[in-house]
């Protein structure tokens, strides 16, 4: 877990934020926000509004109301482009990875911001764009080895199992060079192991790497043991916040979330 | 495992193999004498496959790698002759000019063309492209300076004081150019800007989450395979001297949409391989109406209506049997001589 600083340093603040679907109220007035260099938690049954909260966020949705922060700066209206380029990241839970490519080329392809050569330069494929290509090349290279996919980078994406999908679509955003993360379901239909290992990537980032995680989880044993903070949607109401500590203690969480988490985990696989 | 220094420089270079290379050396040469051993028919057949290759890398990179359906690709080659025709004809501006020109006025027509595609997918985008399609054939049919169904006499190629008069002094040339277009398509499509458009084609929301944005590439790609398009379409007036708009109709762009589907979507080599293929088939069904003329007199004319419905066979054949293409089969043999003589 991170050591954070006394005085509060908010990198990400989300405001009365609100948006439905139809008669659907996916998110009610939601509020919080996210320290630099924490692992913050969002939990909370299916269809608590999670995904969208995400989805707001990365400006794949457009929030009806409300304010998103980052860095102080106001996201909400920008586009998903422009709020990636201030250093948002996103993982995906149902694997978005672009299935024609390979593992290096989905990893490559998150490196837009970090190639400035244009069309001209692509089709002689000389100068600025060679050595960039080579540069990103190595950047991507170490985002493999951090995540021990050497083996599988020039298999196409699509072909791989399930787990091992999750872990490339970690490392797209990785290779982003982010300064925050938006994980949601990194464990989702993982065994025991393939969990502990996503749970070592997750810390490594955080702390070695120095990136915020925002966490989206069911699995309450890995939420538990990385958050920093932990906040419990239900049905688009933020009903909880707090550290793992009070939240497992927290009446109200236990009957909306905790109570019936067996039922769910069924539902997930 | 121990991590070993990879020379990422190499790794990326186009030709990786020596083998690859050997047997690029072996085609290049190829290329060079076989002018001398071929009739001139012969030759003007392989200038007909060079000039599609280009045509094609444009629609592959478009369709294949950026996955947005075009139905008028024959029309931005018709802009693309046209331009250059007028150009030469009317302005007497050379060719090593009006050829860049015929492309950027494509491209530039093709960004227009684009804008539907941002709001547009699948078969919406197919149909708003057949509308641009009927638009430039109705321009083309209509306006006195392209002289509509009489056609249009083009001048012959020269540069500097050198004018291109035989089919192979135009083999060479077409078959440079066909050269160069193959080089760079592959380069786009190795670089950031195949890897954005690849990543629009798989998941367009994802992509924008990378931070690729849509809207550039999408009109990017558009540029890009019609700039291709005006291109051939500039060589092709050039080389035959004479256009009608007959020569750019619906069924060219559907000739074309077999060639990347029959060579394989998303692939350079595809492209190439479908073009050859495609421009080939016609060719060889004259061959064998030759040999059968004699016991069936009737069949030269049907073979003229036959050809489009072939092409339309050969889509639905490829899309059913062989979805990856002549690629597909190539990659397979390529795989199978690796690790020949083991099954797996
Ligand atoms: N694009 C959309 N159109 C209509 N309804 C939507 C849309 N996106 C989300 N919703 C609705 O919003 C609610 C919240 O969905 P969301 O995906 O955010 O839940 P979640 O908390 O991520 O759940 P899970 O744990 O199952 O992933 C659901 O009722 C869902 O049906
Ligand atoms: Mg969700």
């Amino acid at each position: 877990m991170a050591v954070l600083k006394d005085a509060p340093d908010y990198q990400l603040e989300v405001e009365d934020v609100s948006i439905s679907f139809g008669g659907i109220r996916a998110l009610n007035n939601v509020s919080l926000s996210v320290r630099r260099g924490e692992i913050y938690s969002i939990i909370g049954p299916n269809g608590a509004g999670k995904t969208t909260l995400f989805n707001c966020i990365g400006g794949l949705y457009r929030a009806q109301k409300g304010s998103i922060k980052f860095e102080g700066k106001e996201i909400l209206g920008k586009k998903p482009p422009e709020i990636a380029r201030l250093g948002i990241a996103r993982a995906f839970q149902n694997i978005a990875l672009f299935e024609g490519m390979t593992v290096l080329d989905n990893l490559m392809s998150a490196r837009i911001y970090h190639s400035n050569y244009g069309l001209l330069r692509a089709a002689v494929y000389l100068g600025k764009c060679m050595s960039e290509e080579v540069r990103n090349r190595d950047k991507v290279e170490e985002i493999i080895d951090f995540l021990d996919i050497q083996a599988i980078r020039k298999t196409l994406v699509g072909s791989l199992p399930y787990g091992l999908q999750k872990r490339v679509e970690l490392g797209r955003a990785l290779a982003m060079d982010p300064k925050l993360m938006l994980i949601d379901e990194p464990v989702s239909g993982m065994n025991l192991e393939e969990t502990e290992d996503m749970a070592r990537y997750l810390l490594d980032i955080n702390e070695e790497m120095k990136v915020t995680v925002v966490l989206v989880e069911h699995d309450m044993g890995l939420v538990m043991d990385l958050s920093d903070t932990v906040t419990v949607l239900n049905f688009g109401l933020k009903i909880a916040e707090g550290s793992p500590k009070d939240i497992a203690a927290n009446p109200e969480v236990i009957r909306a979330y905790l109570g019936e988490t067996d039922t769910r985990e069924e539902e997930m696989v | 495992m121990g991590t070993f220094k990879v020379n990422y420089r190499q790794d990326t270079a186009l030709f990786q193999t020596l083998w690859v290379k050997v047997w690029l050396g072996i085609l290049v040469v190829l290329l060079i004498v076989s002018p001398i051993f071929l009739s001139r028919y012969q030759i003007s057949i392989l200038n007909e496959m060079g000039i599609a290759v280009i045509g094609a890398l444009g629609l592959n990179l478009l369709t294949g790698f950026t996955g947005q359906i075009s139905l008028c690709h024959g029309s931005f080659l018709a802009i693309g002759a046209y331009t250059s025709a007028l150009l030469t004809s009317k302005l007497g501006i050379p060719f090593w000019l009006s050829f860049p020109l015929s492309g950027l006025m494509a491209a530039a027509l093709g960004m227009i063309v684009a804008v539907p595609s941002l709001r547009l997918k699948g078969l919406y985008l197919a149909l708003g492209t057949l509308a641009f399609g009927f638009i430039v054939e109705y321009v083309i049919f209509h306006w006195g300076l392209t002289k509509g169904d009489m056609g249009m006499a083009v001048r012959r190629i020269s540069i500097y004081k050198f004018a291109f008069r035989t089919e192979k002094q135009h083999f060479y040339l077409i078959t440079g150019f066909a050269a160069i277009a193959v080089i760079s398509a592959k380069n786009i499509a190795r670089s950031k800007i195949g890897r954005s458009f690849v990543a629009i084609r798989d998941r367009d929301i994802a992509a924008e989450a990378m931070g690729i944005p849509l809207a550039k590439y999408k009109v990017m790609a558009f540029a890009v395979s019609s700039f291709y398009a005006g291109v051939a379409g500039c060589l092709m007036a050039h080389y035959q001297k004479w256009i009608v708009p007959g020569n750019f109709d619906l069924s060219v762009s559907i000739a074309y949409i077999a060639m990347i589907i029959m060579g394989g979507l998303g692939t350079i080599l595809g492209s190439v391989l479908g073009a050859i293929l495609i421009t080939g088939i016609p060719h060889g069904i004259v061959y064998l109406v030759d040999i059968f003329k004699e016991s069936y007199p009737g069949l030269s004319g049907f073979i003229v209506d036959f050809k489009l419905g072939l092409f339309g066979l050969v889509i639905v054949l490829a899309l059913l049997f062989e979805p990856k293409g002549l690629f597909g089969i190539y990659w397979r043999a390529k795989i199978y001589f690796k690790t020949w003589p083991f099954k797996y």
